[in-house]
């Protein structure tokens, strides 16, 4: 049996000056990269593969399976290859990539390193969202570390192969965690989405055959490769495999990172956490972000791995566990999230553009009491006019946490409009607010 | 005004990180803010003309992104988080309390007063530090934890020109500077603050108290899906894996 808590990408995070070169290699660091490089790079990709690692920025793809997306290597036709961390860490609620980066950066180099190498790639940048000015920082530190002590460059450890890592700060844009939307970023432009097909592993950045992974999926690479596929498949369930970081936030006495096996349940997450705040109990919680539907109280025991939250009816997404108590109102909440997708909208399709804008409108005067019983059926019309017509995964998103509400809480929506407005103080949900 | 020659320069630096080098526009972008307050239309053309582009097409991509603004920024930029885990939390009161004490709007940078250093207040999203709640960014540097006083105590520090220090990060530059490595340019400040704050280690150290740790001899398998299609029918495809189920259908 696992132990409840598995400390593996967050073991070094309390370490002196985690983020430098000495404290990395004195933990072992950049030892798995001499043993990715003393192995042909296809037998890294079927390592990663076998391990059973899951895209962690949500989707929950097979790591290794989008790596064999990448065409075989055409003589004829020698286009390079790239490899993409998307490090935009937005999704609300979502906060681990960015302490992950912040306190060990080079454990997401060397995986960057490892993983190029697999896919044969000789250039990779890390797209890091531009808000967060010491994680930059570190990351640049970071590669400027392992550029001189030969982890990049030319002639990596000996073994002939080159790799260039850039560090590229985006400028503020949710939607360019959207995978195509990300590369036109890269690529200097607006950040919209591609229409696919081409994939980008055919015609990714600059047309040439791309992978894109989340952060803590590359961080994840350097463990597999030290410690065998084998020891991360023993770990989590036996689909959705190995470990990753929760994050809780919100009421709940300590917030913060625990990392554990997929397949933990959020009662026990509250417990380790020291429950819900004094006086209070929990309400509503999202899974995975604010774009995947919401859970309640009902759902404390959905284990969280890709399947079983799925069977319950939301996604694992990022396990950005966000918790409200009783004190908060649910068409506030609501509102304010819809709010974030409509400013977030690139305005490249209709249904999103367009539909975040109405679905504010009708949300606004729900809240204020103004609205009609009726508009609950609008907002349901207007989330399936969104919902799977729009271009790319931020319009679904959008209407994630209004049709979940309004399935779990109708009457709290119909208690606004009997009472002419909100019935709610927002001053008893605050941090500093004194318990009741 | 045209930019200077060293900007200039700094510019082509950028673009030859790149294969191509249209990539570096973000960056050059983040480096003529810190040159000129703000992305200036002699920033733009600055752009182009290194870029080989038009003027319209570098505008077009600098007013899609948030953090490329159009009216001069203060000396520092504070962002309250008011997305909605932070607003409940208090965001929403912080930033309340913040307009009020400035006597400005969103978006907008007090007005100048002799001796006091100029501050940009905007309403942000969620800038991925959801356990520390409610959040304040100062020139894109944390602020755990805030309340109102705290808050307002912040801004009466920057607005005095004394020294502030981030909660996870370093002591407090200027808004122009940060941008700068925004840019690529490093700026020397990488070791100042800690690791990682104490909710990032929350989890470590209660696994230290209870003896857990991730096992050193475990062996398991892991039921890998052998066919792309089935790898697509296990993944959240609603989310962001839309383009395999897509690639499947074109199979066929």
């Amino acid at each position: 049996m696992t132990d409840t808590l598995t400390p593996v990408l967050t073991a070094n995070w309390g370490d002196e000056r985690a983020w430098t070169l000495p404290a990395y290699a004195e933990q072992g660091g950049y030892d798995a990269l001499d043993v990715a490089l003393g192995m042909a790079p296809e037998d890294v990709q079927t390592m990663v593969k076998d391990s059973g690692l899951r895209g962690r920025g949500g989707a929950g793809f097979p790591t290794g399976v989008k790596w064999g997306f990448l065409p075989p290597p055409d003589p004829e036709n020698p286009k390079p290859r790239y490899l993409v961390v998307n490090a935009d860490e937005s999704e609300p609620g979502t906060c681990k990539d960015i302490p992950l980066m912040m306190a060990s950066p080079h454990t997401l180099v060397e995986g960057v390193i490892i993983s190029s190498y697999a896919i044969r790639a000789e250039r990779a940048f890390i797209y890091v969202r531009g808000e967060v000015l010491h994680v930059i920082r570190r990351l640049q530190a970071a590669v400027r570390e392992a550029y001189a002590a030969g982890h990049l460059g030319t002639n990596i450890h000996g073994s002939g192969y080159d790799l260039d890592l850039v560090v590229h700060a985006g400028a503020g844009a949710y939607i360019c965690g959207e995978e195509t939307a990300l590369l036109d970023s890269l690529e200097g432009r607006r950040g919209q989405p591609r229409l696919r097909p081409p994939f980008p592993a055919v015609a990714g950045l600059y047309a040439s055959p791309t992978v894109i992974n989340n952060a803590e999926s590359i961080a994840s690479v350097p463990a597999i490769v030290k410690n065998g596929a084998d020891w991360f498949a023993g770990m989590g369930t036996e689909k959705s495999a190995g470990v990753g970081i929760f994050s809780l936030s919100g009421h709940v006495k300590k917030p913060g990172q625990y990392e554990a096996p997929l397949g933990i349940t959020l009662r026990k997450l509250i417990e380790l956490a020291g429950g819900v705040r004094e006086g209070h109990e929990l309400k509503f919680w999202t899974p995975g972000g604010s774009s995947t539907p919401l859970f309640t109280q009902e759902h404390l025991d959905v284990t969280l791995d890709f399947e079983g939250v799925q069977a319950a009816g939301s996604m694992l997404g990022t396990r950005a566990l966000q918790i409200f108590d009783d004190s908060v109102c649910v068409v506030r909440a609501v509102l304010r999230w819809t709010e974030f997708y409509k400013h977030e909208s690139c305005g490249k399709c209709t249904p999103c553009r367009e539909g975040t804008w109405w679905l504010v409108q009708v949300l606004e005067r729900l809240e204020k009491g103004d609205g009609k019983p009726e508009d609950l059926d609008l907002l349901l019309d207007q989330c399936d006019n969104i919902l799977g017509r729009s271009f790319c995964a931020l319009g679904d998103g959008a209407t994630s946490p209004i049709t979940s509400s309004i399935q779990y809480f109708r009457d709290e929506y119909l208690a606004h409009l009997e009472q002419g407005g909100c019935p709610f103080d927002p001053a008893t949900s605050t941090a500093w607010a004194e318990s009741k | 005004m045209t930019l200077a020659a060293e900007t200039y320069d700094e510019l082509r630096e950028i673009a030859a990180r790149y294969p191509q080098a249209r990539s570096g526009l973000l960056p050059m972008l983040h480096l003529v803010q810190s040159v000129e307050g703000r992305v200036t239309p002699e920033g733009i053309h600055a752009c182009a003309e290194v870029l080989g582009l038009t003027p319209a097409e570098v505008s077009g991509v600098a007013t899609f992104y948030t953090m490329y603004k159009r009216h001069p920024v203060g000396t520092h930029h504070v962002g309250v988080c008011t997305n909605t885990l932070c607003a409940v939390m208090g965001g929403d009161e912080i930033f309340a309390c913040l307009r009020e004490k400035l006597e400005v709007g969103n978006d907008e940078t007090t007005a100048d007063a002799p001796g006091l250093q100029s501050i940009t207040l905007e309403h942000i999203e969620c800038n991925a530090a959801c356990d520390y709640a409610p959040v304040v960014m100062v020139n894109w540097e944390f602020f755990d934890n805030q309340t109102p006083e705290s808050a307002s105590q912040l801004v009466d520090d920057l607005r005095e020109g004394r020294e502030v220090v981030a909660s996870r990060g370093a002591r407090i530059t200027s808004w122009r500077e940060a941008e700068r490595v925004l840019a690529g340019f490093e700026d020397g400040l990488v070791d100042e603050g800690p690791a990682a704050g104490p909710a990032s280690v929350v989890g470590l150290e209660l696994a230290r108290e209870r003896g857990w740790a991730a096992p050193a001899d475990v062996h398991g398998s892991a039921d890998v899906p052998e066919e792309p299609s089935e790898a697509v029918e296990e993944a959240d495809t609603r989310r962001a894996e839309s383009e395999t189920i897509a690639e499947e259908a074109s199979d066929d």
